[in-house]
């Protein structure tokens, strides 16, 4: 009897329906597994073939990127110094900011004035990135400009500085929250023994929180990297290796606007350059946040 | 008697001086950039505020600043919300459940998840590039509103997996734990129970991951969405196009009127942001009540 009633529960439409619905969701959950394997399986697929016309040395050390006009020229040192030109002013700008905002705001704002600044942080963090690029064109350039009468209409430093305010509120709230976790008895110890907030901060807070803040400076980096629109507008559309920040550049992701911009006929060597520039970027990126997980589990610091 | 000496006390000055400089300065950056956004918002309002009439909303691009106006893409941009949540939400919802409620913590749940996590970092341009291969491609979906919504929705996917987890957890497990004694399966559990109390925190979620969406513009322009157009899609598979695109169009002109009219159209896209934010504050604040 009791072996009976077992049967009739287990074959009853609701547990069948009840395993479809699972099914579905182990679907669902597997579309994010599907979107990465077919992220590194096409752009490695097509670099392959990419590869087949132009060798990986001149790709990799060439120095000159004419990929339209002929003679064409594949070498992606041009853009990746683009690219690295506007991160490393974007970091120049944005990490010490960032970190004096967090600290401002896990160590001396009261509740209250947190309660307002987080938000319009967050605004800063939500605005679109081509809201920098017309900030960019429009206010930072024609500044830059009546400083320094040399800089170029389109020039990468108006790029880096303003990539550098998007990504300021992301390392705030970042290291805001590492910082915040560090538990209050370290700093009442530190008080104790008679060290002054600066001392506080500088000598006990900031290096038990390192790992979180070291993670979101990371983070910000690899966003600054795939950052599109602002770039594509401020810096322009010439690839360059000039140590210059005054002139017009071109980085990775402007390059592949650029292409996608005009009629590129599928399959031409000019569409599989979207392929190969898209891919290294894709390394570069992920090899970042790669290391800033790293960075968050090996290197943290436990408090009980 | 002083228990210190006079170079001891210049010393503690001296700390105490430098801690007082260092709290002002943090103070004053955090301020400056709260000022900054009122600059932002100053400079394109000064810009815009003059061209956003009836006239602009309800026009069409056209070569004459003063005809040109923005209601193709406002179209565009609210077929694309719709699209994409229709896509983006049941799929999200669905990762984060299974991830959280029919999963036991183990290699597969941490690979899917260290997946996620890691395809929340990669740059917007690529899921661009990978949109135009797989739908516009190889799906032949050409450049239509279903391309530009599947991309997006891919685009947003880690984004609302990872709210939703955030907001499926806090529910607390006495909830479970009584369903299941009242001899309610798993599913009915996690439907009827786990799904409700967690609803305001997934509703964040998915409206600010739609606001991401609605403001990316590299990945449209990828996946090849148009910037000139003069009539209003009626159909997913119609091409189309959208504010950030538009907006775009108007900054890549040399045209100083050009310009001003991407100031306008940024403070409508900036409304249209706006409105969404509020809604998401809204409607968490409305549910939460009703919870209690």
């Amino acid at each position: 009897m009791a072996e009976a009633a077992n049967q009739s529960i287990k074959k009853s439409g609701r547990r069948f329906g009840e395993s479809c619905i699972i099914s579905w969701l182990t679907v669902c959950a597997a579309v994010s597994v599907i979107t990465t394997a077919a992220i590194i399986g096409l752009l490695l697929k097509e670099s392959l073939v990419f590869f087949e016309n132009v060798s990986p040395a001149d790709f990799f050390f060439g120095t000159s990127w004419v990929p339209i006009l002929k003679p064409s020229s594949y070498g992606v040192l041009p853009l990746v110094w683009g690219t690295l030109q506007v991160t490393i002013g974007a970091a120049i700008v944005a990490i010490p900011l960032g970190l004096a905002c967090a600290i401002y705001l896990s160590e001396y704002a009261s509740p209250k004035m947190r309660a307002y600044i987080k938000p319009v942080l967050e605004l800063l963090a939500g605005i679109p990135t081509i809201v920098y690029g017309y900030f960019a064109l429009t206010f930072v350039t024609p500044i830059l400009r009546s400083i320094f009468p040399d800089v170029q209409v389109f020039n990468s430093l108006s790029a880096a500085i303003v990539v550098g305010i998007m990504i300021l509120p992301m390392i705030a709230t970042l290291s805001d929250n590492a910082l915040r976790a560090v538990p209050e008895s370290l700093r009442q110890g530190a008080y104790a023994l008679g060290a002054t907030s600066y001392e506080v901060t500088t000598k006990v807070v900031v290096p038990a929180g390192l790992s979180g803040v070291m993670a979101s400076f990371l983070l910000a980096i690899s966003r600054a990297i795939g950052e599109t629109m602002a770039v594509t507008i401020a810096a322009g559309q010439t690839p360059n290796l000039s140590l210059s920040m005054f002139e017009s550049i071109q980085t990775m992701t402007a390059y592949i606007v650029q292409v996608s911009l005009g009629d590129t006929p599928a399959g031409g060597i000019a569409y599989q350059t979207l392929f190969a520039v898209g891919g290294l970027l894709f390394i570069i990126t992920l090899l970042i946040n790669i290391v800033s997980q790293l960075v968050l589990s090996k290197y943290r610091e436990v408090y009980e | 008697m002083s228990l210190m000496s006079e170079k001891e006390k210049k010393n503690l000055r001296n700390r105490q001086r430098k801690s007082l400089y260092f709290s002002r300065l943090c103070a004053a950056v955090t301020w400056s950039s709260v000022f900054l956004l009122c600059v932002l918002i100053y400079q394109v309002s000064v810009d815009g505020l003059s061209w956003i009439d009836w006239q602009f909303i309800s026009s069409f691009p056209s070569r004459f600043p003063e005809r040109a106006g923005i209601k193709s893409a406002l179209v565009g941009t609210l077929w694309l919300i719709g699209l994409i949540a229709i896509i983006s939400i049941p799929i999200g919802v669905s990762s984060a459940l299974y991830l959280e409620e029919f999963t036991k913590p183990g290699k597969l749940n941490k690979f899917i998840e260290v997946n996620i996590s890691n395809l929340a970092g990669v740059p917007s341009i690529v899921y661009g590039i990978l949109g135009l291969a797989i739908f516009v491609r190889f799906f032949a979906l050409e450049r239509s509103l279903l391309s530009g919504a599947l991309t997006m929705s891919l685009l947003i996917l880690p984004v609302i997996i990872i709210a939703s987890r955030e907001a499926i957890r806090t529910v607390p497990m006495s909830i479970r734990q009584a369903a299941y004694s009242l001899g309610a399966t798993r599913w009915q559990t996690a439907w009827a129970h786990v799904l409700p109390a967690s609803f305001p925190g997934i509703m964040t979620g998915v409206i600010l991951a739609l606001s991401r969406a609605i403001g990316e513009t590299a990945p449209l322009i990828i996946i090849g969405a148009l910037t000139f157009v003069a009539f209003l899609p009626e159909g997913p598979m119609d091409s189309f196009t959208a504010m950030p695109i538009q907006i775009y169009n108007w900054i890549s002109r040399p045209q100083q009127d050009f310009h001003d009219l991407a100031a306008a159209g940024i403070i409508v896209l900036l409304l249209v942001l706006l409105i969404m934010n509020a809604t998401a504050i809204y409607i968490r604040n409305k549910t939460e009540r009703r919870l209690k």
